[in-house]
């Protein structure tokens, strides 16, 4: 290679890195125009008359049955839907995102326990402003959408927790479905044989434990603003006695209701406290043949009272007033009775109208006990609101701690509240 | 530092060098000691050019979000914050609440024995591997290869499975303990053996990483220092102790110092096995930092968790920087 070429090589390397650098720096430029233009296209790209929606029923067939009651609600109003369904964890992150970025649904829904949470940021608008009726709804779910004394969404279908119990081994083993505290544990015991269980429970280190603690804490007498009384620590005693004795697995520390439910369709558990959800799980096996009860109590003559479960759809503030009332309307048609009736009979639910739960067991008999359940059932944020995931965190603590005899039962709630 | 100035030095007019160079000088020194009409010729304006994709993207993605976690520690950010703005400055109250909270002295414990626990498995067995598929033998490198699988493997996945595998009353682990007539083992559900069922699973997770870095490390020693060390009588263990260590050094070093940074951070395996349970036993503070920031959503606790991560896991970095210059020095 002569001199000369080796220059004009050096040359135009020069112009070509130079060239390189500057179509380095291009798409910067370029993602920074496109990215503004998205945001504004995405409010302004929707008709007026388009309500945006956001849920966690990404699943089927939960999925497939909620559009439905959706679709049908489009029709009656005369509006057209864009749906997003995210998974069940990541649809808070993905409120707080979209609230940051002033990009919130014009229909939001929510688990119950977060409605409060999320109305105290100011972010949601109370149904009173759109003058929807919310007469005739259980006071349960009613409380668990009410912050500082409004009501921030309807919730057409709800569920709670129950005793399932599998018929064939209880006929076998000649035993009646328990009733009382004393009865669960005797039940248990005999029908734990072999590798199989008497009962089965959620114990987790999640909100999902402390979910599952409820149903025997509340129908003792218990209150989650005052969980170091002794109503609360004989609960406690109950589930580290069933454990202890052998009657439920150690492993219910580590069982999500998901686990438990399995354990019960393969005949590892006789017993479990679940949720009516299972049941679609429950029917894919035939051969294992359940019923349910509601919660064991205590003594004879307490009522149980159980959890309430569900979702509750709101209004959030987009700053469209128009919008806002198009999308109250919209939330009102999702809980009417027609949808009621048709979500809790496709999805194993309890409408949330106390007037429909005749009409809905007479249709549903499966449903007879957790229908019952729900008539009493109380929500988690009843009482504590927003303080609620902090009593939910002692409350599983101190499940934790004591079933694994970490602390006696009688000091784990002191324990667990000391942080 | 010093060999780059040099260049520099002795290369005024490069081209093809232009990218190195440009990215020294353009901190270093703007105007340097060129007189002032060299500022915008086309070369400093290719310089200038080439450095700022890479100060844009540090400055995006690392720089703005340490910051910003920094920042995050020092207000009150919770739900409310994504809805109003408002992140009220507290000073340190958030990591008073960290400091105060029960759990950070376990958490901090946990932590360390995790961290030493799994790098020391590792380590020991990815060596072991590594210097056992040194051999020549059939079969060889389609098992090397089969021995990535883990790392293939999803961690979710990994750590599912892990947990049915681990599951006390119907785990295959135990089945297979109890054939040999002893007792089935608590792996997840006691306290005091969950950490070390959880410092299994991630030993399990970090040997492929362990053995493929040391195994690049161990074909790059000459085969004939060995042949030399043979004649003078050094073979099996003190061939390894006088020729494989000395020449592996700086690959365990990085191997050392990245495994250190990845493990001290682990969520997921932990989340999937045991969620910081039974009873606290297996929470670090990488968990404390996730639940406090995604399950109670106090954003700036969550913070305050994660920036002593980071303040540990730099720690760890400027050992192993000093440590490189000081085998470059010498």
């Amino acid at each position: 290679m002569s001199r000369t070429t080796m220059t004009k090589k050096k040359l135009t390397k020069k112009k070509l890195t130079t060239l390189l650098a500057m179509a380095a720096i291009a798409p910067l430029a370029f993602s920074a125009c496109s990215a503004g233009g998205a945001g504004g296209s995405e409010t302004s790209g929707e008709g007026a008359d388009t309500l945006t929606i956001l849920d966690y029923y990404n699943n089927e067939p939960d999925k497939t049955l909620v559009q439905a009651a959706l679709d049908k609600c489009a029709t009656d109003l005369g509006v057209t839907i864009e749906r997003e369904s995210v998974p069940g964890k990541d649809l808070i992150q993905k409120v707080l995102q979209r609230a940051s970025s002033k990009t919130l649904p014009d229909v939001l829904m929510l688990d119950n326990p977060d409605v409060q949470e999320i109305a105290a940021t100011g972010g949601l608008s109370p149904m009173s402003d759109y003058d929807v009726d919310t007469s005739g709804f259980a006071p349960g779910i009613l409380e668990a959408a009410t912050y500082e004394g409004e009501v921030y969404g309807l919730a057409p279908a709800v569920n709670t927790l129950g005793l399932f119990y599998n018929t064939e081994l209880l006929a076998a083993a000649g035993i009646e479905p328990p009733t009382t505290w004393d009865e669960l544990k005797a039940a248990a015991a005999a029908l734990t044989v072999g590798d199989q269980y008497g009962m089965a429970f959620s114990a987790i280190a999640t909100y999902e434990g402390a979910w599952q603690f409820l149903p025997f804490m509340w129908t003792n007498g218990g209150d989650e603003t005052d969980l170091g009384s002794p109503e609360v620590t004989e609960a406690l005693q109950l589930i580290v006695d069933l454990v202890e004795s052998g009657s439920a697995s150690s492993s219910v520390i580590n069982w999500s209701q998901a686990d438990v439910k399995d354990q019960f369709v393969a005949g590892k558990a006789a017993m479990m406290i679940n949720g009516p959800w299972q049941i679609p799980a429950l029917m894919e096996t035939p051969d294992v043949t359940w019923d349910s009860v509601q919660i064991p109590v205590n003594k004879a003559g307490q009522t149980p009272v159980a959890p309430l479960g569900g979702e509750v759809w709101t209004v959030p503030v987009t700053g469209d007033d128009e919008k806002q009332a198009t999308a109250a309307k919209f939330v009102e048609c999702i809980s009417d009775d027609e949808n009621q009736l048709a979500l809790s009979e496709a999805r194993y639910l309890v409408p949330t109208k106390e007037a429909l739960a005749e009409e809905y067991v007479e249709k549903v008999p499966t449903m007879k006990s957790f229908t019952e359940q729900v008539a009493n059932a109380r929500s988690r944020t009843g009482q504590l609101g927003e303080e609620w995931p902090e009593a939910a965190t002692v409350i599983y603590t101190a499940m934790q701690l004591a079933l694994t005899g970490q602390v006696p039962v009688e000091d784990a709630f002191e324990q667990a509240m000391a942080g | 530092m010093k060999s780059t100035t040099k260049h520099q030095e002795t290369a005024p007019a490069v081209s093809a060098g232009a990218a190195g160079t440009a990215a020294e000088k353009g901190w270093g020194e703007p105007a340097g000691g060129e007189p002032r009409r060299g500022r915008f010729t086309r070369e400093n304006v290719a310089k200038v050019l080439f450095i700022v994709p890479a100060a844009l993207y540090l400055a995006l993605f690392f720089g703005y979000p340490v910051v910003k976690n920094i920042t995050m520690s020092l207000q009150a950010y919770t739900t409310k914050t994504f809805f109003t703005g408002e992140a009220p400055w507290v000073g340190f109250d958030n990591y008073a609440t960290m400091f105060g909270s029960q759990l950070f002295g376990p958490a901090l414990l946990n932590t360390g024995l995790f961290t030493i626990g799994s790098i020391a498995g590792q380590f020991v067995i990815g060596l072991a591997l590594a210097s056992f598929f040194k051999r020549r033998f059939p079969l060889n490198n389609f098992l090397r290869s089969m021995l990535l699988l883990p790392w293939l493997l999803p961690l979710i996945v990994a750590s599912a499975t892990w947990r049915s595998i681990l599951d006390q009353d119907s785990g295959i682990l135990n089945r297979f303990i109890g054939a040999f007539g002893l007792e089935p083992v608590p792996w997840l559900t006691s306290p005091s053996v969950a950490l070390i069922a959880v410092i299994l699973v991630n030993i399990w997770v970090g040997i492929p990483f362990n053995v493929t870095i040391l195994y690049g490390g161990l074909q790059d020693i000459p085969e004939e220092l060995y042949e030399a060390g043979a004649l003078d009588g050094a073979t099996g263990w003190a061939a390894f102790r006088y020729i494989t260590w000395p020449n592996l050094r700086p690959v365990v070093s990085v191997v050392l110092v990245l495994g250190m940074v990845y493990t001290i951070k682990v969520l997921d395996i932990i989340l999937g096995l045991t969620n910081g349970g039974p009873a606290n036993a297996t929470q670090t503070l990488s968990i404390r930092s996730y639940q406090e920031s995604f399950v109670n959503f106090e954003f700036g606790v969550g913070a305050a968790f994660s920036n002593i991560l980071i303040v540990i896991s730099l720690l760890f970095a400027i050992i192993y920087l000093r440590a490189n210059r000081r085998a470059v020095d010498e």
